[in-house]
This record gives C-alpha cells, sequence and structure tokens, in this order.
C-alpha cells in the first residue's frame, strides 16, 4: 500500500480495538517478516490475545491496516477465510476437540478440501496417513494416536494443539502461551518444537513465561496498554527502563 | 492399519439394531396375517398401525439426533418438518378421494366445498399426482430448514435462542395451518382418506405394506444418517458442537455444515411425517403444536443423544409408555409420567439408556482392548447444551 513493508508477512499499523470504552489495542503498529519467529511479551491486559483476535478475524479493529503478504485485507475477512490464507492460531486455553481422537483431530486440522461435500467422501490416501504419521511423531504423541484426546495431560493437549496447526500447512502460526502449565522439561521440548517449526514457517509467540522465552531466543516486542512499548533481543528490551518500569514498577 | 471408513461404518449396535429392526418387519405383519385370530400370538388389527407409528416416530428421532446429537442444534421445531412431510401426504390423499366425498365435488376436497371456495387454491395443483406430493414430502420441509438455517447459522445463532427461534418457527406455522383461509383445512385439518395409489388405506394388506416400508424407511435413513457421522463429515459436525470456534479457525465454513446436517434432517422429518399421515389417517394443525417438538426431544434424550440407535429405541420406549398409561385408568397421570420421565433420565441417565449401556460394556472390556477398537471414540456430548 504504502510501501513501508511491502514484503512483510504480517503488517498491521495505527490498529485500535476498544471495547466499551476500554483500548485494548491503542495504535498499534507490528511488521513480521517472513520467516520470522517472534516472541510478544506484555503485561496482563497489555493486549496480546487482542492482537490475536484481530490477526484471525475474532475481532474487527475499529482503525488501523491489518495486512497479511503485503496485500490482503485481513479486517475484511472472517475467521475461515483467514485461516484458509494460511494463518493458524493455538489458543492459550488447550482447545482440542477432547470427544475425538489424537489422529481424527489431526485429521481434521489437516490441509485439504475444507467443503461439506469433499468432507462427507473424503478418504485418507497415502500421502495423507505419511504427513500424519510425520506430525503425530513431531509431536510426540505416536504412542496415543487411538486415545481420546479428552484424556490427554495438559501439556500433550499443547502439543497435540501444535501439531494440528502443523497440519494445517500455514504460513503463520499464532502460539498464544505454548508453555502454560507445563513442567521445566516440556518447556524446553516444546521451545525445540517451535525451533523445529520456524524452520520453514513464521511464527509469533505470545508467552509470558520469561525463561521459555530466552529460551526461544529470538526478537521480542514487548507490549504495554495496547501499544508497542519496546522492541529488540531479550536482553535489549529488559534493560529497557520503561520494561522494567511497567513490570516491576508496580 | 486403519480400516477404511466404509468397514467401520456399522458397530455392534448399529447391526444388532438393523437386525431387531428387520425381525420386527417381518415378524409384525406374520403375526397379524399368518395366524389365526384365536392364537395366542395372534396380533390384533390396530397393533399394526400402531408399531407403524412408533417407527416414523422413531425414523423423527433418528432425524432429530443427527442435528443435535452430533452438532449440538437443539431443535425444537422438528415436529414442523413432520407435519410439513404429513401434510403433502395428506393433500395427495385428499385429491385421492375425487367424488366419494361428502360433497361429491370431482376436484374439490370437502372442506373447500363446505367453505364454499370456486375453485382449487394454486398450491394444490400438482398434489393428485404421486410423484410430486412425494417431492414435496422432501422439498417443502427441506427448503423452510435451508431458509431458516441460512439466515441463524449465517448470524451466529446458537444455544437456547436458537433453541426459541424454532419454538417460535413452528408456533407460527400451527397458528396459520389453524386457519380456515390458509386453505389446509383448518382444525380439522387433512382427513377421511380413502387410498394411496389405488390400496384402500383402511386395508389391513395397505396398512402391513405402509408398516414395512415404514421400516425401511427408518433403517436406510439410520444407514445414511450412521455413514455421515462416521465421515470426515460426521467428525466436523462433532467437533462444531464441542468447539465451534476452533473449527472456524481451521478453515472449515461452520454455517454449511450446520446448514447441510439440518436441511437432511428435515427432509427425514418429513419422510417420518408422510409415512405416519396415512397410517393414523389424519393430519392436524396440533402436529406442529410446541410441546410435540419438545416431546421429540425427550425422546432422544431418553434413549441416548449422540447415537442414533438410541434415538429410535427412546422414541419407541416412550410412545409405547404413552400408549399404555393413556389408556386406561392411568390416562390422567400421563404428562406427570413424562416430565418426571424426562427429569429422572437428565438426574440418573445423562447418557440415555444407549449410551449408559455402552458406558458399562466398554467399562467391562480390558483397557487396551477399548483404547485399540477406537470404540472409545464414542461422542460423548456434554449434558447441557
Amino acid at each position: 500500500m504504502n510501501g513501508t513493508a511491502p514484503q512483510s508477512l504480517l503488517y498491521l499499523d495505527g490498529v485500535t480495538v476498544s471495547f466499551e470504552g476500554f483500548r485494548a489495542l491503542n495504535k498499534l503498529s507490528l511488521v513480521v517478516e517472513a520467516g520470522e519467529m517472534r516472541a510478544i511479551i506484555g503485561p496482563n491486559g497489555a493486549g496480546k490475545t487482542t492482537m490475536m483476535d484481530v490477526v484471525t478475524g475474532k475481532t474487527r479493529p475499529d482503525q488501523g491496516d491489518v495486512l497479511f503478504g503485503g496485500d490482503i485485507d485481513l479486517t475484511k475477512l472472517d475467521e475461515t477465510e483467514i485461516a484458509r490464507l494460511g494463518i493458524g492460531r493455538k489458543f492459550q486455553k488447550p482447545t482440542v476437540f477432547e470427544n475425538h481422537t489424537v489422529i481424527d483431530n489431526l485429521t481434521l486440522a489437516l490441509a485439504g478440501d475444507r467443503r461439506a461435500r469433499a468432507a462427507a467422501f473424503w478418504h485418507e490416501d497415502a500421502e495423507e496417513s505419511a504427513r500424519l504419521d510425520e506430525i503425530l511423531g513431531i509431536v510426540r504423541l505416536g504412542e496415543h494416536r487411538d486415545r481420546l484426546a479428552g484424556r490427554l495431560s495438559h501439556g500433550q493437549k499443547q502439543w497435540l494443539e501444535i501439531g494440528m496447526l502443523l497440519a494445517q500447512e500455514p504460513r503463520l502460526l499464532l502460539v498464544d502461551e505454548p508453555a502454560a502449565g507445563m513442567t521445566d522439561a516440556e518447556t524446553k521440548q516444546t521451545a525445540e518444537l517451535l525451533r523445529q517449526i520456524n524452520r520453514d514457517r513464521t511464527v509469533i509467540v505470545v508467552e509470558h513465561d520469561m525463561s521459555f522465552v530466552r529460551e526461544l531466543g529470538v526478537r521480542v516486542t514487548v507490549l504495554h496498554e495496547g501499544s508497542v512499548l519496546a522492541e529488540g533481543s531479550l536482553d535489549q528490551v529488559s534493560a529497557d527502563e520503561r520494561v522494567i518500569e511497567v513490570y516491576l514498577g508496580r | 492399519m486403519r480400516q477404511p471408513y466404509t468397514m467401520r461404518m456399522l458397530d455392534g449396535r448399529g447391526w444388532i439394531f438393523l437386525v431387531v429392526l428387520a425381525a420386527i418387519a417381518v415378524v409384525v405383519p406374520v403375526l397379524n396375517f399368518a395366524l389365526p385370530p384365536s392364537s395366542p400370538f395372534y396380533l390384533q388389527n390396530h397393533w399394526v398401525p400402531l408399531f407403524g407409528k412408533y417407527l416414523c416416530f422413531a425414523l423423527l428421532a433418528v432425524a432429530v439426533d443427527l442435528v443435535w446429537g452430533y452438532c449440538g442444534i437443539l431443535s425444537l421445531g422438528h415436529g414442523a418438518f413432520f407435519a410439513l412431510g404429513g401434510y403433502a401426504m395428506g393433500m395427495y390423499m385428499m385429491r385421492q378421494i375425487g367424488t366419494r366425498g361428502v360433497y361429491a365435488h370431482p376436484i374439490l376436497p370437502d372442506f373447500m366445498v363446505f367453505l364454499n371456495w370456486p375453485e382449487l387454491p394454486f398450491y394444490w395443483y400438482g398434489f393428485n399426482w404421486f410423484p410430486y406430493a412425494v417431492l414435496m414430502v422432501l422439498l417443502v420441509p427441506g427448503v423452510l430448514a435451508f431458509v431458516f438455517g441460512w439466515f441463524a447459522f449465517r448470524s451466529r445463532v446458537t444455544g437456547v435462542y436458537l433453541s426459541i427461534i424454532t419454538q417460535a418457527l413452528t408456533f407460527a406455522l400451527m397458528l396459520g395451518f389453524f386457519r380456515n383461509n390458509f386453505g389446509f383445512g383448518g382444525n380439522n385439518g387433512l382427513t377421511d382418506f380413502k387410498d394411496i395409489l389405488g390400496f384402500n388405506v383402511q386395508a389391513q394388506s395397505t396398512r402391513a405394506v405402509l408398516f414395512v416400508l415404514s421400516a425401511l424407511a427408518l433403517a436406510l435413513s439410520f444407514l445414511l444418517c450412521q455413514w455421515l457421522v462416521k465421515s470426515k463429515f460426521g467428525k466436523v459436525l462433532v467437533a462444531i458442537r464441542d468447539e465451534e470456534p476452533r473449527v472456524r479457525f481451521l478453515g472449515y465454513r461452520v454455517e454449511n455444515y450446520k446448514l447441510a446436517a439440518f436441511v437432511l434432517s428435515a427432509c427425514l422429518a418429513g419422510i417420518a411425517g408422510a409415512l405416519y399421515v396415512p397410517q393414523v389417517g389424519i393430519i392436524n394443525p396440533s402436529e406442529f403444536s410446541p410441546a410435540n417438538s419438545i416431546e421429540i426431544v425427550v425422546w432422544v434424550a431418553v434413549g441416548g443423544r449422540g447415537t442414533l440407535v438410541g434415538a429410535a429405541l427412546g422414541a419407541v420406549v416412550v410412545n409405547y409408555a404413552k400408549t399404555y398409561f393413556t389408556t386406561g385408568l392411568l390416562a390422567p397421570y400421563w404428562l406427570f409420567a413424562l416430565g418426571g420421565l424426562f427429569v429422572l433420565v437428565t438426574l440418573l441417565l445423562p447418557k440415555g439408556i444407549v449410551g449408559t449401556i455402552s458406558d458399562w460394556i466398554a467399562r467391562e472390556k480390558p483397557m487396551n482392548g477399548a483404547v485399540a477398537n477406537g470404540g472409545a471414540a464414542e461422542p460423548a456430548p456434554k449434558p447441557a447444551e
């Protein structure tokens, strides 16, 4: 549009969202390049989840531009259309289909024809079967393929949801607090998993847990009261006085 | 390796259901026809259409279970689709009466002569032709469901709000059909049928054929629904029931899936109504009453939501109980019994008869068996919706 970031995968400019007078996002501007992994941190109410809602079409911004791939205006599209463009989302609370088996969860997420008629007559082919097995391996749920997702542990559900994201073959993954409620070992494995995914996909991680962000070792954006407060490496932003004030000052 | 979907389509429960249904379809007419009335196993004539009626209700319950049990759409207006299918068939049979009516008018049904109507309203055209009537049995409920669902699902009306507007839908239709100038016989509805495709509707042989056709329609509809819920389409439905927003973020057009299931369900309800009317001999606007539609949901809940077989079983069990209770001394207490049944099932058997039995069987099995056979994938709806 205006040439500031034509090739950026995700481009937010001056995005404002108000809920009954409360500004959840206040002229938020953010650019994420293709192939990047970005961590977004900030205290509660900083607008992290609202930012994801805007990108995935759940919330329409009052003002501002949200562009994907340089020229696609996401504010005009709904959740389904945005998902089909290749933006996947993992929720803060692990959201898997608890009454379906692990493999059925992945099958539902697997990229392919999403139309109702196609679903009724769908049969798994060898290629899809191989892809599902590969994803099961990546998220370490091979032994649990025929278990109901509702019977998995919390950490396993988180991984299943990441696996579902992978199966969608998105260009951009939005991952909301992937390490929440995980043990230290699981947190380490999750960081490893995200780095692995980032080899061929762009990832945005929203996280509370600083040690996890350190583990990822990526560029960090700090949100505060709906705008960007600071951006840089974790060491840079944690040395920033305003960031210290926001996190420690109250 | 996983078996192909077609192999996994019918589980043990499904086979038992089909075998029992086939047996009933054979045994009931045989006991009625082949045995002399003096035999202790002789089935009296009135039982055949009564059992036929139960089978139509079972089909209606399967239709409701498809949308409620699998997709979480609590329709409290399915009685409307059932009644519309019934009216379409009733209109065909009205046109077949011809000069045998009280007023002996060659074209106009009695009630139109009585109301001094000069000619047949345009929407009665074509109903003298059976294939057209059958088409309307499917088309009228289907189109209504499509238009209603298109607006409701696109506007993301869900849960109790959707249930309320489905009640409003059937209530509005009831008020309309009660009016004489609506053109469907007002509060008397359509009755005094003489024959269907040339066969006397009162004849015991016609009733037996209608009974077998009802069993066949139930079996085929069950197979269709079973195939659908075991397909990926069905898995998307269950996913919508449990986590609708998540399904959208996966890129599925949720409203299209809901609409497809809702329209199919309405068409099945229409078929049930069309088979019901010739067997009971009357269709009137009380079939649209909101309470009727709520009763269907009770059948499904009693039998076991989200199991298809349970819905059919629940319809038969509750309606048999209704027949039993509403004849004789216990007649005044039927509504209390129905209400009590619903409360008891909700409190003590939240998964219904079939769901509870499945749980027992699953518990009896060794743990590894339950995991390996994928039977653990039983979709268990949340109790409250």
